[in-house]
């Protein structure tokens, strides 16, 4: 009952001012809903552009690394040893890769393994020659690693399956040399082999250099074009359910079979660093309008408790207690931050369904933003939680007023 | 008769700007129905007494007894339930909540104190302001009023919770002579048909001796 007189008396003081409440309030609305949808477009932000990576990378890569030689003699004291070390002229190719496969698939979380054979080449066509990557995969798995089947856009891509010297090239090789789905294209290797594809299918990334540049084979014709035979594997890709994990369960990998495992955060750093930076700015910049609605909040509280100090000096005679002065202005704090947090996340959601439909182009397509139900909840919280240390620090003031002093004057 | 309020031996210090003593000894009794005048010219201490016996300032030595209880050493907590339950106040300047109506202004302290249901404490209050001449103003809001309407109001929020004590502070300070009348009648037909203790302090010297007692008040001790 007597908890029920303080929410009334905060109830009156918000509706009598209506003025200085909607101030408030759209404060809170406009600190809010930047807050939601920043948070929600960085999210969209990250998912595009791991999309793209994801593409052309998996999560986790194995490999062999170069070995530097080592010193045979462990003994410096007594003798002197010339020591150069250098990268040993190895093969690197990676041994018995159906068993470092089959060990691979046994971890925890792995999806998808398959290997691969990226090979340097030239495409010609007649006199018109341009230098690329081919990439000698198994047809069925990699299609499962990148998704290569939604970014065709010509062609059928399991056509590779059937088809030995069957090729998928990229967008821009087809353009520039004027090739389209069943002609026939010449790959030269870097070993000076020569051989014929017949063209399948063509992608298309949005990345140009990418649609410039790749092109998809069998990975027995990419062994063929580097003059090995058909256990030379030089890649071994793994998916994973989660790629946030990609560097731990790499570290296990690379325990296990002793090649080289990298994350695709490793191999992708530049990128890691720029998403960082892009986080840490988007996250500051939030936060900061959201604290400036509070400071809004704070501002019309304390301006409140000044106008009302003769209330509050009267209430406190009646047998009001410190505690009832607190609540009454932090109901009144509280209130206003849930109608400016329950408006901007209807202003959020506005917002995202109109940018979702803006089209930008390039590799990003649309507006990469949607509605992500975290980053609501987590502005919520984190706006309530705001909006309550802003009506706190005035109505603990307002509590420690010293009605004598008010009536005295 | 019985005692409402009683003090011993209480003494209080200014220390602001210079250590000064405000209130030297102050020793006397409050009967039940009595209609108690302070006098004293300004900075006799009148004032900074009402409020140490209205319980809200705390800073004092000796001892002050409301209700046979000893309300010095308690924490502000419980002195807040004391006035809540057992004290009404009316001041100079009359300090009703402007943003609601009368009768919710003359509600207030019974929701605060919770014993009622909220229906019940309307219908005392309607009766309250009716004692006062002011059922008709009831639903307006507390600005809108005159001076000496408001005034009735503030004393209908005095007695809602049926207090032991009512204690002013110039209640008619800011009222005209007509204003004054009403509010002195209203006093003097508390205490003789209700037995309602009031004690008042004011400037009016016709005020205070047209009531029951007089304590006049002068460089911090009680003359009379």
């Amino acid at each position: 009952m007597s908890s029920d007189i303080n929410t009334r008396i905060a109830k009156k003081y918000i509706f009598s001012n209506k003025k200085l409440t909607t101030v408030a309030v759209m404060g809170v609305l406009l600190g809010m809903s930047v807050y939601i949808f920043m948070n929600s477009l960085l999210v969209g932000f990250d998912r595009s552009s791991n999309t793209s990576i994801f593409r052309s990378t998996s999560h986790i890569r194995v490999y062999k690394d170069d070995e530097i030689s080592q010193v045979l003699v462990n003994d410096p004291k007594d003798h002197y040893i010339i020591v150069n070390p250098k990268v040993v002229p190895n093969n690197n190719t990676i041994i018995n890769p159906d068993k470092i496969q089959s060990i691979i698939l046994a971890q925890k979380d792995v999806v998808v393994v398959t290997p691969q054979v990226n090979s340097n080449v030239f495409y010609n066509n007649g006199k018109s020659q341009i230098s690329g990557l081919s990439v000698g995969i198994k047809p069925d798995e990699a299609n499962l690693m990148y998704d290569i089947k939604s970014f065709m856009v010509e062609g059928n891509f399991d056509l590779l399956k059937s088809k030995p010297n069957g090729i998928v090239i990229g967008s821009g090789i087809s353009e520039k040399m004027n090739l389209s789905v069943n002609d026939n294209i010449n790959l030269t290797s870097s070993k000076g082999i020569n051989r014929t594809f017949k063209i399948v299918g063509i992608f298309k990334t949005n990345n140009s250099v990418t649609d410039k540049s790749k092109s998809y084979i069998n990975i027995a014709a990419s062994q063929q074009l580097l003059k090995q035979g058909n256990s030379y594997i030089t890649d071994i890709n793994v998916n994973i359910k989660n790629p946030e994990k990609a560097e731990e369960i790499a570290k296990k990998i690379s325990d296990l079979t002793g090649y080289k495992a990298e994350g695709w955060k490793q191999a992708n750093e530049t990128l890691m660093a720029t998403n960082k930076m892009r986080k840490m700015i988007i996250t500051f910049v939030s936060l900061t309008i959201l604290l400036v609605a509070g400071f809004g909040i704070y501002n019309i509280l304390n301006m409140t408790v000044s106008q009302k100090i003769n209330d509050i000096a009267i209430l406190k005679a009646m047998g009001f207690k410190g505690k009832d002065v607190i609540r009454i202005f932090v109901t009144q704090a509280v209130t206003i931050g849930l109608m400016g947090v329950i408006a901007g996340v209807i202003m959020a959601t506005i917002l995202i369904t109109l940018l979702k439909r803006v089209y930008l182009g390039g590799d990003i397509g649309y507006f990469p933003v949607d509605y992500e139900p975290t980053k609501f909840v987590q502005g919520v919280v984190i706006g309530l939680i705001i909006t309550f240390f802003a009506g706190y620090i005035p109505a603990k003031k307002a509590a420690k007023i010293d009605p004598v002093d008010i009536f005295r004057k | 008769m019985e005692t409402i309020l009683k003090t011993e031996q209480i003494n209080k210090f200014f220390y602001d700007p210079v250590e000064f003593q405000v209130l030297k000894q102050i020793e006397f009794e409050v009967k039940k129905g009595e209609f108690l005048s302070m006098i004293g010219k300004s900075g006799s201490g009148k004032s900074t007494l009402l409020y140490i016996l209205s319980t809200m300032d705390t800073d004092y030595t000796g001892k002050l007894f409301i209700d046979s209880q000893l309300t010095t050493g308690l924490t502000k907590d419980q002195l807040a339930e004391i006035r809540n339950e057992k004290i009404g106040f009316v001041f100079q300047f009359h300090y009703l909540l402007a943003e609601f109506s009368c009768l919710e202004n003359v509600m207030i302290p019974a929701i605060k104190l919770g014993k009622l249901s909220e229906q019940e404490i309307e219908a005392r209050a309607y009766e309250k302001l009716k004692m006062l001449g002011l059922q008709d103003q009831a639903l307006k809001p507390a600005s809108k009023l005159s001076g000496g309407q408001q005034q009735r109001v503030a004393i209908a929020r005095a007695l809602i919770n049926d207090p032991l004590i009512i204690m002013g502070d110039e209640p008619t300070g800011n009222l005209d002579s007509k204003n004054t009348d009403i509010v002195f009648d209203i006093f003097q037909e508390l205490t003789r048909s209700y037995g309602q203790t009031i004690i008042a302090v004011t400037h009016d010297d016709e005020f205070a001796h047209k009531s029951d007692r007089i304590i006049e008040m002068k460089d911090g001790e009680i003359l009379r």
